[in-house]
């Protein structure tokens, strides 16, 4: 069509005819255009077009070429909306998947939907205990925690979502059914709601509620779809953070039982002891120690031992012997005779398990305390003595789970206040590493190093070997490392507790 | 404290400085109980001071802390051994179990903060304190420690889902690892706030290293965290982003090879140094203690990309040498030896410049006696 100067129609071939008849005006983004800014974009009668200018040279009047683009815009807004969605799904994941939190996940799953798809949203977890965990978000707030009290099925297609089963599709409610408990405070009218299933990972994550106020429009077609996609990744993440959270239950369950005890004073004798297992990913392994009072009210036992093997496996029979030695425990006033119980636990043609200790029955006697030591194929433990010499106990005696009986030499020690007797695995003494790497740890290091350690208290020594140990070792592999301390405790104020019945002086 | 103002006509016995005699006593008692190792009354000490009116904030920062730096200080002084320092650590660390215990703790209505130390940090007292505060502030704790494997604090933060993670760190050389678990903790969802000497004075590293936060202090990170929560890290974050020079794999290179290149050191100095040869094998050891120290740091140095961070330590250790009564005139050579060994890689060999001309000369080569 040719326009002149002011944008009134001179001329229009036949198909312009039909989109500006006679009598009509020509629509005013194109009548207002100019040539010298080149193609111009309109709609004329609901479809989209692209007008071309050809100026003509004599006058102020322009023959726009006009070429239809409804559909090309349609597919360029439409790839704009995908991709912003695709975008939008991206960001979803990476912080969907960032936690294994459950807690945390619904707060995400919250948040982002009352951002990106509603006004408000609510993420109900299957129910523990009668309740259900929930999460609200009202768009730009934050995230509230609940755990409801309710029973699901006053909501049409909440129950169904939140067990899975039967498969539901997203479910329309009435705004003006909604329960209670599904109104944010103060979220005023509400216009539409609906309940989309969170699928987990093969069992049912929950369920998410999106709300929006009166007068905003309805959810359409692509957005229920867009939902379903993002319910998908919502429930993914949200299954996966339970079923982390339940593993994670068994094993801290398991583990309990396993995992090496803090120790404190018994008896009128400070204990300390400290654990590194050799996997930095785990925190138990074949090193196991234990401080036992016994039924003899004065004394108690204490045991530092190392299994065969690495890992889960050597922890379950560091368990296993554990459990064992504390049954013996009545008959700890004889070392030997509850190895050879023990051993013969152990002992079996099947399997090869054994395991190395020290046995340390201890007794406060005065101010001093007085050791009774049996090494069973163990490294000798080492008594610091007040004045910084350093002296290794002289007990030997097999290994525990080989032969069919043991055989060892029990040896007597006493220590005068602030004097220990420091007990050790061969991870400490085998740990390779050092300035020039490679080099041995060793025994005659660990008695330099305890020759500065005259006089301290029995935590501050067990700290010290292992942190000497761990720098020595830097980021090289390494065995399991457990160290004891049993200390006579310096001054005199632990003097006027001790003597009477165990229960006094136990921290 | 600030310094007096001359324009000042008020009489000096004002009322802060009447509390501030008392802590200084608090800290002076205390102290004394350390050095006796007498941990009973290390605790009655503690106890006294909040029973006596001192908030146990004040408790743990300006009395508690107060000994920790000057433990810190008698050792660097070479007045007491690394041992002793531990003892005395140990004492503190008890006094302030025992303060944790009588002190009353609100009931908690901020969010949670799991405080850990860098996987090879043992000073866990720093850590311990910020702990207290916090509980002191409101916020729900979990303490982990000192030596935390970033694999434990990762699983932790997906068992518990805490608001943050406060990391502390003193010792420069494990700020490689710092940055292993900042950004560990951010991909787990999890911001991070720095705290510790290893982070600069002007917490530049955790700047660097892409922390979320970062505090001088107990008393500040417990403001900043009280002030708001901080922000979720957004995703897609990759840990080489903060550091692109790390491209150049001269850190992995030193890292890696640390311990052949302390053995070069040691048998060059024996050269240069007639008197090393005649080292008993405890000053050998300690001199090839001090020396795998030295490549540590060019090793941070490198990571961080940061010449005063080697140049610090380097007069750090003069002076400590010096305290320790060991002439530091092996320190010159040592670096030109290290240098020589490094010299295909052009950062180290510019920080190794650095750290010579940092250092004074020294002539005449003699004793390293222990």
């Amino acid at each position: 069509m040719v326009l002149d100067g002011n944008g009134a129609l001179l001329a229009a071939n036949e198909v312009a005819t039909l989109l500006v008849p006679p009598g009509d005006t020509v629509p005013d983004w194109l009548a207002t255009a100019s040539a010298a800014d080149g193609r111009v974009h309109g709609d004329i009668g609901g479809r989209g077009f692209e007008a071309h200018p050809v100026p003509h040279g004599d006058d102020d009047s322009v023959t726009w070429w006009l070429v239809e683009d409804t559909d090309t815009r349609l597919a360029i807004e439409a790839l704009r909306v995908e991709r912003e969605r695709t975008a939008l799904l991206s960001e979803v994941s990476s912080a969907l998947l960032a936690s294994l939190n459950l807690d945390r996940c619904m707060d995400v799953t919250a948040r982002l939907a009352a951002e990106h798809l509603a006004d408000a949203a609510v993420v109900i977890a299957p129910a523990a205990r009668h309740r259900y965990p929930a999460v609200l978000c009202v768009r730009d707030g934050d995230p509230v925690r609940t755990r409801l009290r309710v029973h699901p099925e006053d909501v049409p297609g909440l129950a169904e979502a939140l067990q899975g089963f039967p498969p539901v599709p997203s479910r329309w409610i009435d705004p003006a059914s909604t329960p209670d408990w599904l109104r944010p405070d103060g979220f005023g009218e509400i216009g539409s709601v609906v309940v989309t299933p969170l699928p987990g990972l093969g069992v049912a994550a929950g369920a998410l509620v999106l709300l929006r106020r009166a007068g905003q429009p309805a959810f359409d077609e692509g957005e229920e779809v867009f939902a379903r996609l993002f319910a998908a990744r919502a429930g993914a993440a949200m299954s996966a953070a339970r079923m982390f959270a339940q593993q994670n239950s068994i094993t801290e369950t398991l583990m309990r039982e396993l995992l090496p005890p803090t120790l404190h004073q018994v008896g009128g004798v400070e204990f300390a002891g400290r654990y590194r297992a050799a996997q930095d990913t785990e925190r138990i392994g074949g090193d196991f120690y234990d401080v036992h009072p016994t039924a003899d009210d004065d004394e108690s036992l204490a045991v530092l031992g190392d299994v065969c093997g690495k890992g889960l496996e050597a922890a379950v029979l560091t368990g296993k012997i554990r459990n064992t030695l504390h049954a013996l425990l009545p008959m700890s006033g004889d070392h030997l005779r509850v190895l050879n119980r023990l051993n013969d636990t152990l002992v079996n043609p099947h399997s090869t398990r054994f395991a190395t200790m020290v046995l340390a029955s201890v007794r406060r006697e005065g101010a001093g305390v007085r050791l009774r030591l049996t090494c069973a194929g163990h490294p000798p433990p080492f008594i610091v003595r007040a004045d910084g010499q350093v002296e290794e106990v002289a007990s030997r005696g097999n290994l525990v789970g080989v032969m069919p009986r043991i055989e060892a030499t029990s040896t007597t020690v006493t220590l005068a206040p602030g004097e220990t007797c420091l007990l050790f695995t061969d991870g400490i003494t085998e740990a390779h590493g050092g300035p020039l790497g490679g080099e041995l740890f060793g025994e005659d290091r660990l008695r330099r190093v305890l020759a500065d350690c005259a006089g301290m208290p029995a935590d501050a020594i067990v700290e010290h070997v292992q942190m000497l140990a761990a720098q020595w070792i830097g980021d090289r592999p390494h065995d399991d490392m457990a160290v004891v301390a049993i200390t006579a405790p310096r001054g005199s104020h632990l003097t006027a507790v001790g003597g009477h019945g165990p229960g006094r002086y136990t921290a | 404290m600030t310094p007096a103002e001359p324009t000042r006509t008020a009489p000096a016995h004002t009322e802060p400085t009447r509390t501030e005699q008392a802590t200084a006593g608090h800290v002076e008692r205390l102290w004394a109980a350390v050095c006796d190792r007498d941990e009973h009354t290390a605790a009655e000490v503690v106890t006294g001071a909040a029973a006596a009116g001192l908030a146990p904030e004040s408790v743990l920062l300006d009395v508690i802390a107060a000994v920790q730096r000057r433990v810190g200080q008698e050792w660097a002084d070479n007045r007491i051994t690394v041992a002793q320092e531990h003892a005395a650590t140990a004492i503190n660390e008890r006094a302030l179990a025992a303060l944790a215990l009588t002190a009353p703790t609100p009931a908690p209505t901020l969010g949670t903060i799991t405080v850990a130390c860098v996987d090879g940090e043992w000073h866990a007292l720093p850590a311990r304190l910020l702990a207290e505060v916090l509980r002191l502030r409101g916020f729900r704790v979990d303490y982990l420690g000192a030596q935390v494997p970033a694999p434990h604090l990762i699983t932790h933060l997906h068992r518990t889902g805490p608001d943050a993670v406060a990391l502390s760190s003193s010792i420069a050389t494990r700020l490689p690892s710092a940055h292993a678990t900042i950004t560990a903790c951010q991909a787990a969802g999890t911001p991070v706030i720095a705290g510790g000497a290893a982070f600069g004075p002007d917490g530049r590293y955790a700047r660097l290293l892409g922390a979320d936060a970062w505090a001088p202090d107990a008393r500040a990170a417990a403001d900043r965290l009280a002030r708001s929560p901080l922000n979720r890290p957004a995703g897609g974050h990759q840990p080489i982003d903060d550091l692109p020079h790390l491209a150049d794999q001269e850190y992995t290179m030193v890292s890696r090879t640390s311990g052949q290149l302390v053995k070069a050191m040691l048998s060059g100095l024996e050269e240069t140094i007639p008197a090393m040869r005649s080292y008993t094998e405890a000053q050998r050891e300690y001199t090839a203690q001090d020396l795998a120290h030295i490549v540590d740091y060019l090793g941070t140095a490198l990571y961080v990309d940061d010449a005063d961070l080697f140049t610090g330590f380097l007069t750090w250790t003069a002076g400590i040498l010096t305290a320790r009564s060991v002439p530091a005139r092996f320190l010159v050579p040592a670096l030109d030896l290290l240098a020589a060994e490094l010299r295909d890689f052009p950062r180290s060999t510019a920080l190794l410049t650095a750290g010579r001309s940092a250092l004074p000369a020294r002539d005449v080569p003699g004793d390293h006696d222990r």
